[in-house]
């Protein structure tokens, strides 16, 4: 019987051993082929590289990829910041303040939550230009201000949020607005990292909204430059020019995740709550 | 009265910048998706003349329509039951307390984090006719397996793509699941005589069905936006013969008439995912 636990166990280990290294592999493979010559990689060559070379970095860093990295960062974080802001908001009033038609708002909102970004994306399209906004990065900034899920998230939040300390500031003669800068906002910094962490992962691996909305390359998010890319050196077998901006586009999420790394799984086991 | 009035202008001056921003980039759309269904459209004008329902017939003889259907249905047909078995099996084990479990979750959180166009350049680097995967299956079994390039099998990289992003979210999905499950009913199971396996039959697996439901549908759903893959793949045209063309990229190809349709088709179903 023990000795059958301790088999058990070790195939557990193995298991996840093999596809921890699965998925760490894919990774492992682009960096070294990002230190790899073009003409190894033509060649086939080894797993290592022979003559690590950092050509292929040199290359991209010569090419629009900063300036689309800069891009990148700048949409991402005014994007993420006005999410905090409203979608905070938003949450609160629908969690606190008891207005008239609050609960046809949140069916409401329930209902849109469910649609997906497919079907409105020809509309969508319609309405940025009509708005003048095409190839700007307002057009990015302005569609991607708000989440729904995260508007949710927040009502969660603040409807388990003790409502006697806010009580209590209210007493003590702040205003709503003040009473909810003063005192609600500090009290939230999980759930406002959960949402900074998801909200800027998801405009920088955005994808499908700069590829409708952006046409000229020096406004490029860096998803499409990283495609731009691809197409650029795809022919010429250049991939260690391909995996260098793969990488280097992966960076900066992963510097995220290890600073907050708790904040990403449990917000993984937040959203699966709501549901 | 007069502070059920105050009330009601709070709340919606916090509602404020995010139901503008529903309103302006979600809801017309959606409503501007629904009247253009009957309208044949001119982009370049925006000249618009109502068609009946010959738009539905437009679509309906198109063979590439049909192409993305059988495409996306295929798609489904694969992803979603092995990316959740998958998924469930890496949170059984990973709940089996063992040691690392941290450092596992971590690694194989990975390839979420990844934006979908690095993890295509990634994948298409290893697919690719001179890339690792094709001359190690030829060096193995000594055949040249082009997988890009051939419509048979260049669905099945996308798949592989997908299945491996997806995973890491649905597991924890399904390991905060399991956690949720009281020890109770394990310990009367095996005072019962249950075995391990029986146990998992018998208790785990009717006690994760909600969240499977959640986990499927959300995989269904998953599948329908498959977009930014096939689009990167393909250089956007669904080749190599209509091979990878998705139902969003069939939309983005054809704008005219073609989302109209699609979008309505899928509301039932992604109505379906709010349970």
């Amino acid at each position: 019987m023990k000795k059958n636990r301790k088999t058990l166990k070790a195939i557990v280990y193995i298991l996840l051993t093999g596809y921890s290294l699965l998925t760490l592999f894919p990774f492992v493979w682009s960096l070294s082929t990002s230190f790899k010559t073009t003409r190894e990689i033509t060649a086939g060559g080894t797993f290592l590289p022979e003559d690590w070379s950092i050509q292929g970095y040199q290359t991209i860093f010569s090419s629009q990829f900063p300036t689309w990295v800069m891009n990148s960062l700048v949409v991402g974080l005014a994007v993420t910041f006005l999410n905090l802001v409203f979608n905070t908001m938003a949450g609160y009033a629908l969690a606190r303040i008891p207005f008239k038609g609050r609960q046809l708002i949140f069916s409401f909102l329930l209902l849109l939550i469910m649609i997906p970004s497919q079907v409105t994306m020809i509309p969508l399209y319609i309405i940025v230009s009509d708005l003048g906004l095409v190839n700007t990065r307002s057009s990015l900034i302005l569609t991607t201000m708000i989440n729904i899920t995260y508007i949710f998230m927040m009502r969660q939040f603040f409807t388990n949020f003790p409502r006697e300390i806010e009580e209590a500031a209210t007493v003590d003669g702040l205003s709503r607005f003040g009473t909810f800068f003063r005192i609600v906002l500090p009290n939230m910094k999980a759930a406002l990292a959960t949402q900074t962490v998801f909200i800027f992962m998801g405009i920088w691996n955005e994808f499908m909204k700069p590829l409708l909305f952006i046409s000229s390359p020096e406004k490029y998010m860096l998803t499409q430059g990283l495609n731009a890319l691809s197409k650029q050196y795809m022919n010429a077998t250049k991939w260690d020019v391909i995996m260098a901006g793969a990488i280097i586009s992966v960076i900066p999420i992963l510097i995220l995740y290890i600073l907050l790394n708790k904040y990403f799984i449990r917000a993984n086991d937040q959203t699966a709550g709501i549901k | 009265m007069g502070s059920k009035y105050r009330q009601t202008v709070q709340g919606y001056s916090f509602l404020l910048p995010a139901l503008a921003v529903i309103l302006v980039f979600t809801l017309i759309p959606i409503v501007y998706a629904f009247l253009l269904m009957f309208f044949k459209v001119d982009l370049l004008s925006g000249e618009k003349t109502f068609v009946g329902l010959q738009n539905f017939e437009k679509i309906f003889s198109d063979p590439k329509f049909w192409a993305a259907f059988e495409n996306t249905a295929r798609y489904v047909l694969v992803v979603v039951p092995v990316q959740t078995l998958i998924a469930l099996l890496l949170a059984v084990l990973l709940n089996s307390k063992i040691r690392f479990d941290r450092i596992f979750l971590s690694v194989m959180f990975l390839p979420t984090l990844t934006s979908s166009s690095a993890m295509t350049l990634i994948f298409m680097w290893l697919f690719n006719n001179n890339g690792l995967v094709v001359n190690l299956i030829r060096d193995l079994f000594g055949v040249k397996i082009q997988f890009v390039t051939n419509p048979d099998l260049a669905l099945t990289v996308i798949m592989t793509m997908n299945i491996f992003s997806t995973v890491p979210h649905f597991m924890i999905v399904f390991l905060s699941g399991l956690q949720d499950i009281p020890a109770a009913l394990y310990e009367a199971a095996a005072i019962d005589g249950a075995g391990k396996v029986k146990q998992f039959l018998h208790v785990t697996v009717p006690q994760l069905m909600p969240i499977t439901f959640y986990v499927i549908t959300m995989g269904v759903v998953g599948c329908f936006q498959i977009f930014d893959q096939a689009f990167i793949m393909s250089n956007g045209s669904g080749g190599p013969q209509n091979s990878t063309l998705t139902f969003t990229l069939y939309i983005y190809s054809w704008p005219s008439t073609a989302m109209t349709w699609e979008g309505r088709r899928r509301w039932p179903l992604s109505s379906g995912s709010s349970f």
